[in-house]
């Protein structure tokens, strides 16, 4: 028996498709935040290729604070997080297997409709080589710094909304990047640095939230 | 083969719970900890299992501080606080499989039905948790005890909601684990009766 197979992924995995509303939920969100843009700001067809790439980023973090919640809230509120922290697992691995699940639920529903998106933003195919790079490689970083913001606040009673109010300021960097890196690709310029840039702040992330994400859960325990 | 607290003090939101408390449970030992709401029986207990800090003190097990080798620790220990920790969508079966798994124990399907057959929930094994009655939950969640093999168990008010033929069973199931030499840390609001077998009382105060 694998603890962090069968203990830890497939149960978040069970439980994700047993609330498909909450996995639905998001994606619908993020869809029609961007067809709101052409009717908002008009459907030129160069307006919307200029704007495009910061719609579907601004979007997709805003879909993400939606679902991020449901990382640790019912697990911490049923009482499965302390059954969690007294098993011999260490609690990083834990917590590291959970965002990794919840990125798969939640992200790669919004890389398979990158396509679509694009299609609606009138972007090119160099724009959206570079949008799904930047999305490949963010969105996991989405998950993992989010989570930190969950451990936090899950013990706080509607939280969701300081949730937000912690993590946007968090995600301008990736959004800066992101964005030029797509400009770049519109220009047909070369966007490695800010690919470059991305994947360093993705590594930075992965190799130390799930200490941060333990000890924030920690703290929310006390 | 001990737990023993040394001089614990917990201090919550700048009033002093308990000071300088020392206890142990040995093998083979049941201790009851009695105590008015807020004297701190919860916090104690959560102390005890690593849950929580303590504000001073060590808690030690088998001689050595818990925190040198807490997941040996947690291999011996059964905690069962105020919440089920049964996640309400998934079934008892599912809750029980996915918990076995995370202890690094194998799921045996023929010993959690047992369990559950002996809590009484044969034929509810399949459906989501929250379909079930508090006393149903508290059972399914009690199932556990069946199905870990620990020496330490610390629970926290296992009695509620669960009627006279339940208390009965967890009664009896206490004498059992005692009599085969484990631990037992229990909190409760009634008195055990003389099927849990010999009893040590502990009792908190509450303090201004």
């Amino acid at each position: 028996m694998s603890p962090l197979f069968d203990g830890v992924f497939k149960r978040d995995m069970a439980i994700a498709f047993r609330q498909k509303s909450e996995l639905v939920q998001p994606i619908m969100f993020l869809l029609m935040v961007v067809t709101l843009f052409p009717l908002g700001v008009g459907p030129s067809p160069d307006t919307l290729q200029r704007i495009g790439p910061g719609v579907i980023w601004i979007a997709a973090i805003l879909s993400s604070l939606m679902g991020m919640e449901r990382l640790f809230r019912d697990d911490f509120q049923d009482g499965s997080l302390e059954q969690v922290m007294l098993s011999p697992v260490p609690l990083w691995q834990v917590v590291a297997v959970k965002v990794l699940g919840h990125w798969l639920v939640s992200f790669i529903p919004l890389l398979l409709l990158s396509p679509l998106l694009a299609v609606f933003l009138n972007l090119t195919f160099g724009m959206y080589q570079a949008l799904i790079v930047t999305l490949i490689l963010g969105t996991p970083l989405l998950s993992f710094v989010g989570a930190i913001a969950v451990g936090l606040t899950v013990g706080l009673q509607r939280g969701g909304l300081l949730l937000a109010l912690l993590l946007i300021p968090v995600f301008i960097p990736l959004l800066i990047f992101a964005t030029s890196a797509v400009d770049s690709a519109a220009l047909q310029l070369p966007y490695q640095p800010q690919i470059a840039i991305i994947g360093a702040m993705l590594l930075l992330s992965v190799a130390a939230s799930p200490f941060a994400i333990a000890y924030a859960l920690r703290v929310s325990q006390n | 083969m001990s737990l023993v607290a040394s001089e614990l003090t917990c201090i919550k939101r700048d009033r002093v719970l308990f000071e300088r408390l020392s206890m142990s449970l040995e093998p083979g030992q049941l201790v009851y900890l009695r105590g008015p709401n807020g004297a701190g029986k919860t916090s104690l207990l959560r102390i005890l299992t690593g849950l929580a800090a303590p504000d001073a003190g060590t808690v030690y097990f088998q001689g050595a501080p818990v925190s040198n080798d807490i997941a040996a620790y947690h291999k011996a220990l059964i905690y069962l606080g105020h919440k089920p920790a049964l996640n309400s969508t998934l079934s008892a079966m599912e809750n029980l499989r996915f918990w076995l798994a995370q202890q690094y124990l194998t799921f045996d399907p023929k010993a959690a039905y047992q369990a559950l057959e002996k809590l009484g929930l044969v034929g509810l094994e399949d459906i989501p948790v929250r379909l079930l009655s508090a006393g149903q939950q508290r059972r399914a969640a009690l199932a556990r005890l069946w199905l870990k093999p620990a020496s330490v168990w610390l629970l926290d008010e296992p009695f509620t909601a669960l009627d006279t033929q339940g208390i009965a069973l967890l009664e009896t199931l206490f004498a059992h684990h005692v009599a085969d030499g484990g631990m037992l840390l229990t909190t409760s609001h009634q008195p055990l009766s003389k099927r849990a077998g010999p009893v040590t009382n502990m009792d908190l105060e509450y303090r201004l």
